[in-house]
């Protein structure tokens, strides 16, 4: 079914790629910053679609990673005096190691527990920043100066407080790991993973290591969480507790529900819809939360398999 | 929670009171922290326990039993102890009404799926917390404890009605002690906890169970709530230290096990108590938090019972 049609796929996907690069050009100033911070932040839950709507592995944890790119990227610039390019990967480095060491003990639980792990642990992280204020700024945060957000690569030099190249630097990074999860997924690992989800001990049985591919599950997803959240240090300039608290990690959980899980395109379609509701509805209204928890439970009680998820079961099947 | 509450002023007493007192103080306080920390944790391992479901707005209902007994008692004028009572009565009905509710409306169409209920529980969470931000506001606010009597000890005066806090959560938790392994209803809340299928076929309402412990479980974090908020206050964001220390509980405690429970909540308030008092708070949660997590990960029987079924 999956290989039935790969020129449709990638067909559809750099479609969606070419699109949001001339929503650059098209949209007004607003929306354009609007549409930066979307695709920065549905990396975050491609990351979190990675594990959990492939691998089935629930996390309430994903919080740590985000921030662990975000704090990785921000500090390193904030206190080092890194640069753009060196930062983001210092994040990227800091969302694998700890998704690394979350991964070989959250990893012996399953189910429920696990969930609590996860969650338990990003509690640690969280408290660690505020424990650490001096450095971290606590629940104040730091703000990250324009000057340091200068990239010169050879004679040019890129600045991501420019809204352009913000949305572009976004839509690359977006683009980038969008083209990644889709090998990902279309590969050998990738299908492992899912007949992980599937069944495991089936899995097992059949003589894969299903222990080390959900740790490189969780790495992988760690590490694209983290690069989120290093580039939204970079590009929106501010670094704060509150991304690593418990709504953080409940989000990007919202959003790949929203869009569909396990389908690559679902949790930006999640991330785009979820941003729009709550922009249009926090005009008239301040309960931004009550919109989260009411979309939650209608999601699960009427269309668990998310937009994407059901447009896929209806009409398009190929849909990766 | 009461300890925290309480730290700072305890803190600067220290100047002048000695070591042992102080321990004194601290265990005190810890033990009223303990006891209401049993009923909210006893409330979440019911659910746990019974329906095999994590209640994640567990924590909410304890916030509003809290945030209702306020209202209840400044809509009722005349001597403090009058409102409190009613509050004590009616905040956790209404409570258990809310949460039976929403057990009909949300649990019970997703046939009680682990993960379906997490995520919809979470949406309970936000939905109650934002609602009580509405309603109630962000303030924070007392009530007003029925009796101010203080009991003088040789070294400090301690508030009379902190224990009887300890009294009466003592009380509660013993009969539903009683109930659970005396009764006919303790009997058939066992029998499905031990069995749903076998259960159901000996003509027990599982549903009607399942709904009846979902709405007791609630009502015990409400009548905690109600017992502390003359101590604390009542605050839209209180459920959430006593949803993480209620997990910390039912998973140290052990699943479905009344008295794991109470040692648990009885260990975890002492040493939240005794350690904040004499640490940063923030540190003495890193710690905690840790060193349950790990308990979780090397010995994940703590929380699903020690017997395997």
């Amino acid at each position: 079914m999956r290989d039935a049609s790969p020129a449709k796929t990638y067909a559809l996907h750099i479609g969606v790629i070419a699109l949001l690069f001339v929503l650059n050009f098209v949209l007004p100033d607003y929306h354009q910053g609007l549409f930066a911070r979307i695709m920065a932040l549905a990396v975050f839950a491609m990351g979190y679609n990675l594990l959990f709507g492939y691998v089935g592995l629930l996390s309430l944890g994903h919080a740590m990673f985000f921030s662990a790119g975000l704090y990785g990227a921000g500090l390193t610039v904030y206190h080092l005096g890194w640069g753009v390019p060196e930062a983001f990967l210092a994040g990227v480095a800091c969302g694998a190691l700890l998704a690394l060491a979350v991964g070989l003990l959250a990893l012996r639980t399953s189910g429920v527990a696990f969930m609590i792990v996860t969650m338990m642990f990003a509690q640690v992280f969280y408290l660690l920043i505020l424990y650490f204020a001096a450095w971290t700024g606590g629940d104040q945060g730091l703000v990250i100066q324009q000057a340091a957000r200068v990239v010169s690569i050879g004679g040019a030099s890129l600045d991501l407080t420019n809204p352009t190249v913000r949305y572009m630097s976004a839509l690359a990074l977006f683009s980038v790991v969008l083209l990644i999860t889709l090998a990902i997924v279309r590969s050998r690992f990738g299908r492992v993973l899912v007949a992980i989800r599937e069944n495991e001990e089936r899995t097992k049985m059949l003589g894969y290591d299903t222990v080390a591919n959900k740790l490189a599950a969780v790495v992988a997803s760690g590490a694209i969480c983290a690069a989120s959240g290093a580039a939204y240090a970079l590009l929106f300039g501010y670094v704060g507790s509150s991304f690593a608290g418990v709504q953080y990690s409940i989000l990007p959980l919202l959003w790949v529900l929203l869009g569909g899980a396990a389908t690559t395109l679902g949790p930006l379609v999640g991330t785009l819809f979820m941003y729009y509701v709550t922009d249009i509805t926090s005009g008239f209204t301040s309960a931004y939360l009550l919109i989260v928890g009411v979309a939650l439970i209608l999601l699960v009680l009427f269309f668990p398999k998310g937009i994407l998820g059901s447009i896929r079961e209806r009409w398009l099947r190929w849909l990766p | 929670m009461p300890g925290r509450a309480e730290g700072g002023a305890s803190r600067i007493r220290s100047r002048v009171m000695h070591f042992g007192p102080h321990l004194l103080l601290a265990a005190l306080e810890g033990l009223v922290t303990s006891a209401v920390l049993a009923l909210t944790a006893l409330g979440l391992s019911l659910v746990f326990g019974v329906m095999r479901v994590v209640n994640v707005a567990h924590g909410e209902f304890f916030m509003l039993g809290a945030v209702l007994a306020w209202a209840i008692s400044t809509a009722i004028s005349g001597h403090p102890a009058i409102g409190f009572v009613a509050a004590l009565v009616i905040a956790p009905l209404l409570v258990g009404l809310i949460a039976l509710i929403a057990e009909r409306l949300v649990l019970r169409r997703l046939n009680y799926n682990p993960e379906g209920t997490i995520v919809a529980t979470i949406g309970m969470l936000y939905i109650i917390q934002q609602l009580a931000l509405t309603f109630y506001g962000p303030e924070a606010r007392p009530v007003e404890p029925p009796f101010s009597y203080r009991i003088l000890l040789p070294w400090f005066g301690y508030s009379g009605y902190k224990l009887s806090v300890v009294a009466a959560s003592a009380i509660l938790l013993l009969i539903t002690w009683l109930v659970l392994t005396r009764t006919k209803i303790g009997l058939i809340m066992r029998a499905t906890q031990y069995d749903r299928e076998t259960a159901q076929a000996f003509g027990i309402p599982v549903e009607r169970v399942y709904a009846g412990v979902f709405a007791v479980g609630a009502m015990l974090a409400a009548i905690g709530a109600v017992l502390i908020v003359p101590i604390s206050q009542a605050h839209y964001l209180m459920g959430q230290d006593p949803l993480l220390l209620s997990f910390i509980v039912v998973i140290i405690g052990g699943l479905g096990s009344l008295r794991g429970t109470v040692v648990a909540a009885v260990l975890i308030g002492l040493s939240d108590g005794i350690i904040s008092m004499f640490f940063s708070p923030t540190l003495a949660k890193i710690i905690a938090t840790l060193v349950v997590a790990m308990v979780l990960v090397f010995r994940p029987q703590g929380l699903f019972g020690t017997t395997p079924r």
